[in-house]
């Protein structure tokens, strides 16, 4: 993925804070957002399994991005936002920090990933684009919940 | 693919089923002129669609099967060769059917063998007609009232045909998955009113209680509708078992008779699928291993005609299937046998098991007694391929056999899958969801109640009804915590013939779930099987008893694998609250050993008792087993079941011999008049009764000399390879298995030339030990002809001798033995062998 090409191409990216990073998640990948309620942790499972919880009839996995990016914070309660992903005819709430606004950013600005970025984040992220003061690291939702190959990696 | 085309695929592979089965029927009714022309017409439709399809391979072959069928309808006589021509053209059709699915188009070939046979047998027919043709007039009066009989029968036909016709305006084709999505939906409903209903609930004076009673009301009529919609008869999965019967009897030169009862019986259409191939399977196992040959069942004097029997019936919100046969039943002495063989059980184990536990080895993976593997059995794939297919339903299978008048598999299967009534348990502060199919009974258990929950070492159990039921808490299993141990509510749980209680620390109501599958990120998961959302709207996960029981299984093998470390101490009295065993043994006097030092309580039936060298012993678990008596005092049973309490360590055990095992009982332990009688720690009052408090550590030893000294040997974990070189077969099977029980590898050869051909193959070892007095080559030999070798030549080497004198252990010396000892001294001969595998390890 170069940045050199003139594509005049913007993506919309859905952007959140989570442990005091910037991600972005590329629109179209986005169901909705919604607050996570109740969620019922599933004894046995993956640490960055938070549980699942009911969407409306629908029974979502929440997955809990500060464990799955390898971000520690202080505060280990539930995060209280999550964007709601579809993959495979199944649901999945990646649970947020916070969420920012939605940014409409030229693919030609997009950057490689750092070749020194760490490397379980570096597995899932599509790129960087600079902003004004800070980062944004943009994410690949399927490598996201490919929990299996991370798991197996680690 | 074409509309057209995706129309006849599937009414066509509908009829083919049917003519499979009124195929079989017609073989046995020759004469009856209905079934002829179902059939007939079945096979002139799928002529005439392929004609308009063009598919001229599939009309030609249903052209040739036709006109030979036209001829059995002008009266010709039915051979059962011409029917399994007919049945194997109707294979061919389905064969080609099932390429133009694949590839929208008919395959390549053709059936020129098929049509030819066909044609040939329409000629050989006629031929035989034209003979009777030859006298008319006795002809035409054998035909007439055939022709007649059919004629009268087309008659009926003809309106059962209208009736058909009348059926068939009223009644659609809906596409599967339509259902399917209508299912899912009506399930969303189910639950949404569920959540209403719980908020209502907490809401007593509401406007909406009415109005949402209503719809409550609606919505169950509605799932049941919906359901039914789903429903199909179960004799949709036995359309094929008559002509699968039919071709096991002509393979296997049987006479079989297959009776369906309760066809109409109707089940989901999901469970349908998934009990088809299991039902095909256990049919199959009928007819083959069940039912026996014609002779064999005249010289039973039984009829040489068998018979299967399938039924089915609702029961509750269960459909039950019987698949029965009069046949010889289970050999349940050859499955024993089998059982033992194949490790699945130890000798001791099965003789305590019931006829109907044994059964059910059956099931077992890789279990088949069949001594000839024949195309339909006997492969030892299947039973478990059946029992794992019917309990992923949700299904339970049983058997029952009586021997000589047949078995019978009694298959208990819920209605739908989708929505199942379920348990709603709490373990750890989480909810949980149980089967109500899978749960026998709840039993709550407390410290000081009826039923209490009491430990062997680490292994917890409850008595139920004089069983002993093991044990799993949830809360351990799924790693929410540790458990008090005590109190909770025990959920009785079946899982194949193994009976199992799981304990929870709570229990709410039961509720009708629907099932929602795993997340996949959640589906490696063995405990769950799925998750549902509640009424109040929270998701809880639903247990797979299935999975559940595995841990149970992984217990027991931990258990039997080792024991944990035991401390000496541990024997010594505390002033803690202990856990004792008490029993009788010899004298009236009660006795007692911390239960924690007791691995298993067994009872042995007493014709399994040997006596060897003046001591008792028993094979248990595939191992002989020491037998010991508290005193002399003390005797073994002559008869019956004699009780004894096994101690296990590092894969040995040893049985202590006892009267009766009286109580379990949690107690302090005071010693309080210490003994200098061996084998006694002391006596303390127990319960109120003074007891003899039994020091097991003076049993061990007797039992194994080297009990205690084995446990820092084997800290070293020795695993040698030792030769063993014997002429007497006698001494080597004796020998053998006492290295072996030392932790070694153990290869025994007959001869000191074998020996050294078995070297000279390049094997490795870490040790000979070989015989000296033997014919042609004597140990002494062996020992120089081994130190020559280039290989061998620090090869260690033990002498076993009849007699050890002073003159061999020179010579031995001389030649190079490492170690000399008398073949009777078998702790003496253990010892060398580890002296040896020290020094090894040493030099290592």
């Amino acid at each position: 993925m170069t940045a050199m090409s003139d594509n005049p191409q913007f993506t919309e990216y859905v952007t959140f804070t989570t442990a005091g990073q910037v991600f972005g998640l590329p629109i179209e990948r986005v169901q909705e957002v919604f607050r996570p309620a109740r969620i019922t942790r599933v004894p046995l499972a993956a640490a960055q399994i938070a549980g699942v919880l009911n969407l409306r009839g629908r029974i979502v996995t929440a997955v809990d991005m500060r464990s799955r990016l390898d971000l520690h914070v202080r505060d280990a309660g539930v995060a209280p936002m999550a964007i709601g992903i579809e993959s495979g005819a199944e649901s999945f709430g990646l649970l947020v920090d916070a969420l920012g606004e939605v940014l409409k950013l030229p693919d030609a600005e997009r950057e490689a990933n750092p070749i020194n970025l760490d490397r379980k984040l570096a597995r899932v992220a599509a790129g960087v684009y600079r902003l004004d003061g800070q980062l944004l690291v943009v994410l690949d939702v399927d490598r996201v919940l490919d929990l299996g190959a991370e798991a197996a990696a680690a | 693919m074409d509309d057209l085309l995706r129309e006849f695929l599937t009414e066509t592979n509908e009829s083919l089923d049917r003519v499979d089965a009124e195929l079989v029927r017609f073989e046995r009714e020759p004469n009856n002129a209905r079934i002829l022309a179902n059939i007939f017409r079945l096979v002139h439709t799928i002529k005439g669609t392929c004609g308009f399809l063009g598919l001229p391979r599939l009309e030609a072959l249903a052209h040739a099967a036709e006109t030979l069928m036209g001829k059995f309808r002008d009266g010709m006589p039915v051979t059962g060769e011409a029917v399994t021509l007919i049945l194997s053209t109707i294979d061919r059709v389905k064969l080609i059917l099932d390429e133009i699915e694949a590839r929208q188009g008919e395959p390549e070939g053709g059936d020129s063998d098929l049509i030819e046979q066909l044609g040939r047998m329409t000629e050989v027919t006629e031929a035989n007609e034209a003979e009777p043709a030859a006298l008319p007039a006795a002809g035409e009066a054998i035909d007439k009232p055939q022709a007649r009989a059919a004629r009268e029968q087309g008659g009926v036909q003809r309106s059962e045909d209208e009736h058909g016709e009348r059926i068939a305006s009223h009644t659609i084709r809906v596409n599967v998955g339509t259902l399917d999505h209508l299912m899912t939906t009506v399930s969303e409903l189910v639950l949404t009113r569920n959540q209403l209903l719980e908020i209502v609930r907490r809401h007593e004076d509401s406007d909406f209680k009415v109005p949402l009673q209503r719809l409550s009301n609606v919505t169950a009529e509605l799932q049941e509708g919906v359901m039914k919609t789903r429903m199909q008869p179960i004799g949709n999965a036995w359309q094929k078992l008559p002509r699968v019967v039919r071709d096991l009897c002509a393979e296997l030169g049987k006479e079989i008779e297959l009776r369906m009862h309760g066809a109409e019986t109707e089940l989901d259409r999901q469970v349908l699928e998934l009990v088809k191939d299991p039902l095909t399977h256990l049919v199959r196992n009928c007819a083959d291993h069940g039912i026996e040959g014609p002779a064999e069942r005249a010289a039973a004097g039984k009829p040489a005609k068998g018979t299967i029997r399938l039924a089915a019936c609702h029961q509750g919100g269960h459909i039950i299937i019987e698949i029965a046969d009069d046949g010889r039943g289970l050999d349940l002495a050859r499955i024993r046998a089998k059982a033992v063989e194949n490790g699945l059980a130890g000798e001791a184990e099965i003789a305590a098991k019931s006829d109907a536990e044994i059964a059910n080895f059956i099931f077992a993976p890789g279990f088949s007694t069949a001594a000839r593997v024949t195309s339909i059995s006997g492969r030892g794939v299947g039973m478990d391929v059946v029992r794992s297919n019917i309990e992923q339903i949700g299904g339970t299978v049983d058997l029952q056999s009586v021997r000589g008048a047949g078995a019978k598999f009694t298959i208990k299967i819920p209605l739908t899958l989708a929505i199942v009534s379920a348990l709603i348990v709490e373990a750890g502060g989480e909810r949980f969801a149980v089967p109500q199919l899978s749960v026998l009974e709840l039993v709550h258990a407390s410290g000081s109640g009826e039923h209490r929950i009491e430990r062997i070492k680490e292994t917890p159990v409850l008595r139920l009804r004089n069983k002993l039921l093991p044990l799993i808490h949830l809360k351990e299993v799924l790693r929410l915590g540790e458990s008090d141990g005590k109190n909770g509510f025990v959920v009785v749980t079946q899982v194949g013939s193994q009976t199992f209680g799981i304990v929870v620390d709570g229990v709410f109501h039961t509720e009708e779930i629907v099932i929602k599958p795993m997340s996949s990120k959640l589906r490696h998961l063995a405990a769950f099987s799925g998750t549902t959302i509640l009424g109040d709207g929270s998701v809880i996960m639903i247990i797979d008893p299935n999975g559940i029981a595995q841990s149970l299984g992984r217990a027991a093998q931990a258990a039997a694998e080792g024991s944990p470390e035991r401390d000496e101490h541990e024997q010594a009295p505390t002033d803690d609250i202990v856990s004792l065993l008490v029993f009788r043994a010899g004298s009236h006097q009660p006795k007692a050993v911390p239960l924690s030092l007791v691995t298993r309580l067994e009872e042995i039936d007493c014709r399994k008792i040997e006596i060897s060298d003046g001591r008792h012993l028993v094979q248990y678990r595939d191992q002989l087993m020491p037998l010991l008596r508290i005193d002399t005092q003390s005797g073994l049973k002559q008869d019956g079941a004699q009780p004894i309490l096994v101690f296990s360590d590092r894969g040995r055990s040893m049985g202590l011999v006892v009267d009766e095992i009286v109580d379990i009982v949690e107690d302090r332990l005071n010693i309080e008049v210490s003994s200098d009688r061996p084998g006694v720690l002391g006596y303390a009052v127990i319960k109120g009764n003074a007891t003899e408090i039994v020091d097991v550590g003076h049993f061990l030893p007797q039992a194994y000399a080297d009990w205690f000294r084995r446990r820092d040997a084997s800290a070293e974990r020795l695993l040698r390879t030792v030769l063993l070189v014997d002429d007497s077969a006698f001494f080597r099977d004796m020998l053998a298995p006492l290295i072996k029980a030392a932790g070694c590898q153990v290869v025994a050869v007959g001869s000191a030339a074998e020996a050294l051909k078995v070297l000279a193959s390049g094997r490795r070892f870490d040790l000979v030990v070989t015989d000296i007095e033997m014919p042609e080559m004597d140990g002494f030999a062996l020992a120089e002809k081994l130190h020559a070798m280039p290989r061998a030549a620090d090869l260690p080497v033990i002498g076993i001798t009849a007699m050890v004198s002073a003159e061999a252990i020179e010579r031995g010396r001389a030649v190079g033995f490492h170690d000399f000892v008398a073949k009777f001294d078998r702790t003496g001969l253990i010892a060398a062998i580890k002296d040896r595998s020290a020094d090894i390890e040493q030099a290592a």
